[in-house]
């Protein structure tokens, strides 16, 4: 029988990963066909290792590449900018059987996506403290602080998931005895280079405060609420000079 | 720098972003796949940027998925768009061949019978995109390593209907021709002296590698110097339809910019010999 476009195209698919029908056998038995079955896996697994650099240097190469395997087969990519790819791989290590004993390796990995998340970001400008000197004291408190597309941060409340992620990144030793506390990170894009900074569970909620659109005053109340003895003006002078945010407008009364 | 300008051509490196951007070679222009600098900004886009303001470049796509039956997404279309228009490339390119399917991207160039019902769906993918980016694309003979049942055409004349119909232009890879005439057993010279001249707006050439299975097929693993056989092929190409832009492809076990630019010197010297 012969196959319509879209019926080759389906048993085809169903053949790379593994799920043989009567319509390919002629093809699937070709050794060729393995060429096209490797090609498309090789490319997947080393698109994970582009985009996972923390999680393979944590694990080693054929760990990540076994593990990578398994979750390509689960989740092939969805767009074709290979960059975007492994939405779902810090999911898929949260759950992995034979992460058990390594239980932070899903945040390390969102670590990473953070990375490259910002890596490719928006373009733009970062305020300075200048920009807030000329904030009238009055106004202050309607000061609407926009992030930097370029700006990301995490909080991780029961695993020192960024010291991990950090010195793998930086391709350190890791200490003999890690605090097992809850971290949190911010990264950002300054001049074409990422960079990365400790940040704590309050600046997390102050910056989340930003994103919704809170005024200063409001955003700073979340925050103390969290953390009574926070210095609001420190908060901001750190996240300002680390070029977290795009714009501050005070909003209209 | 417009088409006839241009020489020989190199893969961009991320590696080499700083050589290629000094680079004065004459002739000398840059390829790479858009799918990876489909991004909304960063240092990425930024050395693209640089290196297109001192040398032409063309985008080869890899994921359009022209063979498949459906058209492609209207969002990547978009994108290309618009990074075409960002860095106003010499040439736009991509396969005759599909990866993209329900959703999935299958990271390879995929096979599919030539019938007359995929020449049809293929034509209206390249015009539409055509149509999308308000330009002419080439279309690039893929490697083949599967004998298909029910092609309806042969694979040139396949290509020069899909260009007498939607006037698109022919990517010609000589090594992917070396490398199908070797796996499928027929004669990569007489292939070529057929192949429509006057269609080809652009020549890759790259090493391949034996397949490290037990079949005796060769890979199209753009992992090596580009071969004598594919060298002589090239050098018969060119004296028969003149010079044509030309670029060396290496993907994997990528030396050092100096290297690639000595093998690029190889084939820029045989498209002055021809002009």
């Amino acid at each position: 029988m012969k196959l319509s476009l879209t019926g080759f195209q389906d048993a085809f698919v169903d053949a790379l990963y593994g799920v043989e029908s009567a319509a390919m056998a002629q093809l699937s038995e070709q050794p060729g066909f393995s060429v096209y079955r490797n090609t498309v896996m090789k490319g997947c697994i080393d698109a994970l290792s582009a985009n996972f650099p923390t999680i393979e240097r944590l694990v080693g190469s054929e760990w990540f590449r076994a593990a990578a395997a398994i979750h390509v087969t689960a989740s092939p990519p969805g767009d074709a900018r290979l960059l975007n790819y492994g939405e779902a791989f810090p999911a898929f290590l949260d759950a992995f059987e034979h992460a058990q004993q390594m239980p932070y390796l899903g945040n390390v990995a969102r670590l990473d996506r953070c990375w490259s998340q910002v890596h490719v970001a928006l373009d733009e400008p970062s305020i300075d403290l200048a920009a807030l000197g000329t904030v009238a004291p009055d106004d202050m408190g309607r000061l609407l602080l926009k992030p930097r597309a370029a700006a990301t941060w995490r909080w991780f409340a029961d695993q020192p998931a960024y010291t991990l992620w950090r010195i793998n990144r930086e391709q350190l030793e890791m200490p003999e005895n890690l605090d097992w506390i809850g971290e949190g990170a911010l990264l950002i894009r300054s001049a074409g280079r990422v960079t990365w900074q400790a940040v704590s569970a309050t600046d997390c909620l102050f910056l989340d405060a930003c994103v919704a659109g809170l005024p200063l005053e409001q955003a700073a109340e979340r925050a103390l609420e969290l953390n009574p003895a926070l210095d609001i003006s420190d908060l901001l002078t750190r996240l300002v000079t680390a070029d977290v945010f795009v714009s501050a407008v005070v909003e209209p009364r | 720098m417009n088409t006839q300008q241009m020489g020989a051509g190199l893969g961009l490196k991320a590696d080499h972003y700083d050589a290629a951007l000094q680079c004065a070679a004459s002739g000398l222009w840059f390829e790479v796949h858009p799918e990876n600098y489909m991004v909304d900004g960063g240092p990425r886009l930024a050395w693209l940027e640089a290196i297109g303001s001192r040398h032409a470049l063309s985008l080869h796509g890899v994921s359009l998925s022209l063979a498949a039956d459906c058209p492609p997404d209207p969002l990547h279309l978009q994108r290309l768009k618009a990074l075409a228009d960002r860095v106003q490339p010499a040439l736009v390119s991509e396969h005759l061949a599909w990866s993209a399917w329900r959703g999935q991207y299958h990271p390879d160039l995929l096979p599919f019978p030539r019938t007359h019902e995929a020449l049809q769906r293929i034509a209206g993918n390249i015009q539409r995109t055509q149509d999308a980016l308000g330009r002419r694309i080439a279309i690039e003979n893929p490697t083949h390593y599967l004998r298909l049942d029910g092609h309806d055409w042969s694979e040139i004349d396949f290509l020069a209907e899909l260009s007498k119909v939607t006037g698109c232009g022919l990517l010609l890879d000589v090594n992917n021709v070396h490398i199908s005439a070797h796996n499928m057993g027929f004669d990569a010279g007489a292939w070529l002296d057929a192949f429509p001249g006057h269609a080809v707006m652009e020549i890759h050439l790259a090493g391949h590698s034996i397949d490290p299975g037990n079949s005796s097929l060769l890979i199209d693993s753009h992992d090596a110097p580009v071969a004598d056989e594919v060298w002589t092929l090239y050098q018969r190409l060119i004296a028969r339809i003149g010079a044509r832009p030309t670029l060396i492809e290496r993907d994997d076990h990528i030396p050092p910019f100096e290297v690639l630019m000595a093998e690029r010197t190889t084939a820029q010297t045989v498209l002055e010999a021809a002009q």
